[in-house]
């Protein structure tokens, strides 16, 4: 397939190619022009293609009337508009049809939705829908109403609506602004001088580009779209995915390998939302979504879940897990199953919604009150993600504990090309629920002691309709195997111990820490989470800088594996790169009381290979030359 | 085990062999003896409730530890959390008899977003607000029902901000069933308990209830038995609000706020007839507010209970629905959902 091609040469993060397109009268030359002059202040090289159709006035909504420029910026040097953009404003139904093909596999539509009537879908030969027939389901899709939005926004103007939906241009360039970051003053000072006669047209136009920008700030619109650099290699089917999908659909699957329905809490959060939207839609694998009325609530009704027998889950983002951490903790004493879901964006606070981080793994691994440890896992591409959303429901049914499975908007939003697994090849996760007494009282009489452990450390899980195993659970420290409430101090510790050594335990039952290279070389990247594939692009421009390095990807990182100090040992230089200041970097001088270096970036994008690459030379003494 | 009560309608089959750890005189203790009751007056009736698909949720408080007594299925969660506790449990399990228990600082402090909110969406949950104004296992602070002017260890100048009306509270979210009872009358509770019990949907109950530690009487003046005949308005459905030793008194609506009046001065024609059963709360509203101190006669019982689509089957038959219309979920189907290809 041919994208298959185009999917190696993966767009780099540095660049993007935009192309604005639609009918010749809703004025997308201008809109392509303006962006330009504003990416041009931004400081952006830059190379465009105007396309337009060669009659003045072709027949309005249809093929031969579409008009188009594609703009290409980079903050490097460019010399072309670039081959295929990667992201499409279609201002009507023809505009989408005589573009689609250009666009990049995976690549951002943006719609005027309002243009998309049987009129205009007709006019260029649409039998049905292209948004609801799974024409676009390849693509990333913002639906946008464009000309009511433009005429909401100006209907307090002394415009007419026939008038004012002639901004909408206006509108489309204020939106594709804000996902670009484009300064707003070059555009708006330009229309003010551009249309300075009429003052109405002048208002009309502010008021569009405004609110299109509002539109993308409150909407939280993904800007870039990440390319991993993965070629698909093996025999088989592919298709693509993004993050949040093979996540949702790990859960989905993890649900049927559990045999146990599934139950999503969540409450709407940028970069997680898509996950609640994805397994709303799967109502017929058994999953019930609940859209809480806060983070809180949505971690509240899913331990209500697990406790009712389903495979609980909630989604969220950094905030989210912080409102969540009280919750998880009584997960943790109750020694109830559930997963959170963290698609990690930047922070703190709001901070950078859309935009990628990885500073959320000390609130995983250490974010609660008291000592309350839990399995942490990350995924490490698009697609691993299903993998690891099956990997942290394992962990959570049969230890008993919930899991932190942490992504992160690259991933989430990043598109890949999926070898698609055969169901049958994947793990059965399923446990039994306890349904016979499991003790004798003093009398020899059977009882149900809701804490006695089983040889992995793991309780009892009977779910209410059990009869005879009636129990209650709490956040009150519980007395070992009676689970009733204890306030004896020995027992607190000894309960402490058990919790940790339930958890530490799982060290035996994850895959051993794996080091990737020749094994002699004398630096060794570890890396975690979405770096991957970044690490991936560094060791090869290393290779050609002359400089041969091993690397190691660590996906548990509570408990880590327990041959990764031995992993690391005997190298020279161990160098940690990371979408933070240093976290995980931290974890492992800790724990195996190695001398790793940290390469840190927090600038809401993923590392170049190049970066890390510099970075190595640096901790090394070397240089791209090889030596320094 | 020792002792076990084997009878289903008798009061020992449904307490657990937990010590209650409730001061001594804390009105707490009537409400697990009329809950308790209630359970074996069901089972005597004939009524397929059992321990095991009961199921008692709790935050956090002195009414909290209210499921450690229950011998039935308990949680014991988190300060304010049980409404959204539960509603994942009895969304998950339509089956189970799901029973939400706290305090007001509970439900409608740190879990007042929880309880407007389970209210609104009408789960299937019984909610009990122990309402005694003030915190007790904290040891003595006003509360968000605590009145006015209150002397606490954290008002010491005394509380300067309004209490929450409970029931108004209540009927502002939507919820379909609100009743109230008091911590001193057995049969009142057990009656209560049924008719939110029989409710299909989200059914409120306040219970007035007595700390007698931190805020000793501050419902003597109404639910103490000598007073009861002139303080406590008994709502029926269908019949004159009246009320006092000699049914002399009675509740009047003027533009829209309701208010005590003698019958001998308005005339029986004025004296509201109760409708639990109206579409709009806006009489339960009224009713709530009838009352604005506790030295006031206060409405008792079912200020209202009316029919509306309960979340839980709304839930699951869209799961049916969905399911019917597309088939059961097959996994391999999902993952080639998308458009795919193949690399020979």
């Amino acid at each position: 397939m041919t994208d298959t091609a185009d999917r190696v040469e993966a767009t780099p993060l540095d660049r993007v190619v935009i192309r604005f397109a639609g009918d010749s009268g809703d004025g997308m030359q201008l809109t392509g022009d303006r962006f330009t002059s504003a990416s041009a202040i931004a400081g952006n090289d830059l190379a465009t293609l105007p396309e337009f159709p060669a009659e003045i006035r072709a027949p309005q909504g249809t093929l031969a009337g579409v008009s188009a420029f594609q703009v290409h910026i980079s903050d490097h040097d460019i010399h072309t508009p670039g081959d295929a953009p990667d992201v499409l404003v279609a201002m009507n139904p023809a505009a989408l049809m005589s573009q689609l093909g250009r666009l990049v596999s995976g690549g951002t539509i943006i719609l005027n939705t309002d243009a998309f009537d049987e009129r205009n879908l007709e006019k260029c030969g649409y039998e049905a829908d292209p948004r609801s027939n799974g024409t676009l389901d390849d693509y990333t899709v913002h639906e946008v109403p464009m000309t009511m939005l433009t005429v909401e926004a100006t209907k307090d103007l002394d415009v007419k609506k026939r008038d004012a939906e002639r901004s909408k241009n206006f509108f489309a360039l204020g939106l594709i602004s804000w996902m670009y970051s484009r300064p707003e003053d070059p555009t708006l000072d330009w229309i003010k001088e551009k249309f300075g006669k009429n003052q109405a047209v002048v208002d009309a136009n502010t008021a569009a580009f405004k609110a299109g920008h509002a539109y993308g700030e409150t909407t939280e619109m993904f800007a870039n779209r990440y390319e991993v650099p993965a070629a698909p290699v093996g025999p088989g089917t592919y298709t693509n995915i993004n993050g949040n999908t093979a996540t949702s659909w790990g859960m989905i699957a993890a649900g049927q390998l559990a045999k146990l329905p599934v139950f999503l809490g969540s409450y709407p959060i940028t970069p997680a939302s898509d996950i609640l939207h994805e397994l709303s839609r799967h109502k017929n694998f058994g999953v019930r979504t609940f859209q809480a009325e806060d983070e809180i609530a949505a971690a509240g009704a899913a331990l209500g879940a697990a406790f009712g027998g389903h495979l609980a889950y909630t989604t969220t983002s950094g905030p989210g897990v912080a409102l969540k951490g009280e919750t998880i903790g009584l997960a943790t004493s109750m020694e109830l199953p559930m997963v959170i879901i963290d698609v990690q964006r930047g922070g703190p606070s709001t901070g950078l919604p859309t935009k990628t981080e990885a500073s959320d793994l000390f609130l995983a691994l250490y974010g609660r009150h008291g000592e309350s440890p839990l399995p942490v896992v990350a995924a490490y591409s698009p697609s691993n993600c299903f993998h690891m959303a099956i990997e942290a429901s394992r962990l959570a049914l049969k230890y008993r504990t919930p899991v932190i499975l942490l992504t992160d908007g690259y991933l989430a939003n990043g598109v890949e090309p999926w070898l698609l697994p055969d169901v049958d090849s994947l793990p059965d996760i399923s446990v039994d629920f306890t349904t016979e007494h499991n003790g004798v009282d003093a009398d020899g009489d059977p009882i149900f002691l809701p804490y006695l452990r089983d040889e992995h450390g793991s309780r009892p899980w009977a779910i209410p309709g059990t009869a005879g195993l009636e129990h209650r659970v709490g956040g009150l420290e519980k007395a070992d195997k009676t689970g009733n409430v204890s306030y004896d101090p020995s027992n607190h510790s000894l309960m402490t111990d058990l919790r940790q050594a339930k958890i530490d335990g799982i060290a035996d039952d994850i895959p051993l820490a794996e080091v990737e290279g020749s094994g002699d070389a004398d630096t060794l990247i570890v890396g975690w989470g979405s770096t991957h594939g970044s690490i991936s692009a560094a060791v090869e421009v290393l290779a050609e800088d002359g400089v041969a390095v091993d690397r190691l990807h660590v996906t548990h990182m509570a408990p880590l594996p327990k041959n990764l100090g031995e992993a690391m040992a005997g190298y020279e230089h161990i160098v940690v790169p990371e979408l933070n200041k240093g976290q995980f970097v931290k974890v492992l001088r800790g724990e195996f009381l190695v001398d790793a270096k940290s390469i840190a970036k927090v600038e809401g994008l993923p590392f170049t290979g190049r970066e890390i690459a510099d970075g190595v030379h640096a901790v090394r003494g070397s240089s791209q030359g090889g030596v320094a | 085990m020792t002792d076990v009560v084997l009878d289903p309608t008798k009061r020992g089959y449904w307490t657990s062999d937990q010590d209650v750890r409730w001061c001594p005189g804390c009105g707490d203790y009537g409400i697990l003896a009329a809950m308790q009751f209630f359970h074996a007056e069901l089972a005597a009736e004939g009524s397929p409730v059992s321990k095991e698909n009961t199921v008692f949720v709790s935050g956090i408080g002195c009414a909290a530890r209210f499921p450690y007594y229950m011998d039935t299925y308990g949680m014991h969660t988190i300060h304010g959390r049980a409404p959204a506790i539960a509603t994942g449990l009895a969304t998950a399990r339509p089956d189970l008899d799901v029973w939400v228990v706290g305090g007001d600082g509970d439900m409608l402090s740190i879990g007042g977003n929880h309880l407007i909110h389970a209210l609104r969406r009408n789960v299937n949950l019984k909610i009990l607000l122990f309402n005694n104004q003030i915190y007790g296992l904290t040891k003595g602070q006003y509360s968000p029902t605590s009145e006015v002017g209150k002397v606490t260890k954290s008002t010491p100048n005394g509380s300067i901000d309004n209490p929450f009306n409970t029931i108004g509270v209540a009927a502002g979210a939507g919820a379909t069933f609100i009743a109230r009872t008091h911590d001193l009358d057995r049969k009142h509770m057990i009656e209560t308990f049924r008719r939110a019990h029989e409710h299909k949907g989200a059914a409120f109950i306040e219970i007035y209830q007595n700390c007698n530690v931190f805020n000793d009487g501050a419902y003597d003046a109404i639910t103490k038995r000598a007073a009861r005949d002139e303080m406590m308005i008994n709502l029926v459905h269908g019949e004159p609000i009246t009320f006092g030793a000699d049914k002399q008194r009675g509740v009047v609506l003027d533009n829209g706020a309701a208010r005590v009046a003698d019958i001998a001065d308005v005339g029986m024609d004025a004296i509201v007839v109760h409708d639990a059963h109206a579409p709009d709360p806006s009489l339960a509203f009224a009713l709530g507010h009838l009352a604005s101190d506790r030295q006031s006669p206060t409405a008792f019982g079912v200020f209202r209970a009316v029919d509306g689509p309960e979340y839980v089957e709304g839930v699951n038959n869209q799961l049916l629905a969905v399911n019917e219309a597309k088939g059961p979920g097959d996994l391999h189907t999902l993952l080639h959902s998308g458009a795919t290809w193949d690399v020979a």
